[in-house]
């Protein structure tokens, strides 16, 4: 029975966000509905062979403190970069910084590699193919071993919490 | 009221994307160029999304959604962009500004090494 549904419905989860975002994005009809719910279906049906089975993130609760503290980073990080723009060049301090990782499955690093792209001044450029160092490009650069502790204990720490890795 | 808070979330939002787009002109080198419009950007595009919904609340008194799921594309976008053109840069050997701390982990960067490799 269970083996059925799986073929019928691989992605549960996925189709329920399909399906949300549906909704969201044309409004609720019943018409919309019925395309939202056989494009929920028929999505998750036809790309489930090519998915690659990734970790999967647990603790919800943990997840968004994660999405909340990233927002606030966001938003002051988006504030110090636009005085940092209007200062003068000459002040501006760039640099590249190599992180040493401790996780090593695609998805968290994925997610890590982005959220340092979001936040303070920093852009993610490159792992190294052995995946033990993430390069950063940090618009300025005070202290080094600061921005890693900062990072480390900020996103990577969660990050681990939240997929158990 | 709500007009008030409209306008201060339009005004902050422009302010924030005028200053990305300066950024974008002013900054000394590709690199960190790349800062200013993935990031003054987001909380620019942020705040006019967010004015958007208080027009929406004010105006029919519904929760306009669409706004929300802008943003959200927004956030998973805006790092990918950013990453691949950095990576595309280190590609073609763009330069540096002269005072780029830690230069020789360039080349490591574009081969992909670990900095302590030869």
């Amino acid at each position: 029975m269970s083996k059925v549904f799986h073929k019928l419905l691989p992605m549960p989860v996925h189709s329920l966000m399909l399906l949300v975002v549906w909704l969201l994005l044309n409004g609720f009809s019943v018409g919309q509905l019925v395309l939202g719910l056989f494009l929920a279906w028929l999505i998750p049906f036809l790309t489930f062979p090519f998915a690659d089975h990734q970790s999967k993130a647990g603790k919800p609760f943990k997840v968004l403190m994660y999405f909340l503290r990233l927002v606030k980073d966001i938003i002051l990080s988006n504030i110090e970069v636009a005085l940092r723009v209007l200062y003068r060049n000459r002040s501006l301090q760039p640099g590249i910084v190599a992180f040493p990782l401790s996780i090593r499955a695609d998805f968290p690093l994925t997610v890590l590699a982005s959220s340092v792209s979001l936040t303070p001044g920093t852009v993610s450029v490159e792992f190294s193919d052995d995946r033990c160092w993430l390069y950063i490009h940090v618009l300025h650069l005070k202290d080094e071993q600061q921005l890693i502790s900062e990072i480390r204990q900020r996103y990577e720490q969660p990050l681990r919490e939240i997929f158990s890795c | 009221m709500s007009d008030y808070l409209i306008a201060a979330l339009l005004i902050v939002g422009g302010l924030f994307i005028f200053v990305g787009s300066l950024g974008l002109a002013k900054l000394p080198d590709f690199y960190t160029r790349l800062h200013a419009p993935t990031k003054a950007t987001t909380l620019g595009i942020g705040a006019v999304l967010l004015a958007s919904v208080a027009v929406t609340a004010a105006r029919d008194g519904t929760l306009s959604i669409h706004e929300i799921v802008i943003s959200l594309f927004l956030f998973i976008t805006a790092p990918v962009s950013a990453n691949m053109l950095a990576k595309a840069a280190l590609h073609k050997k763009v330069p540096m500004c002269d005072n780029t701390r830690n230069q020789d982990l360039k080349a490591h960067m574009a081969h992909q090494k670990a900095p302590d490799s030869e």
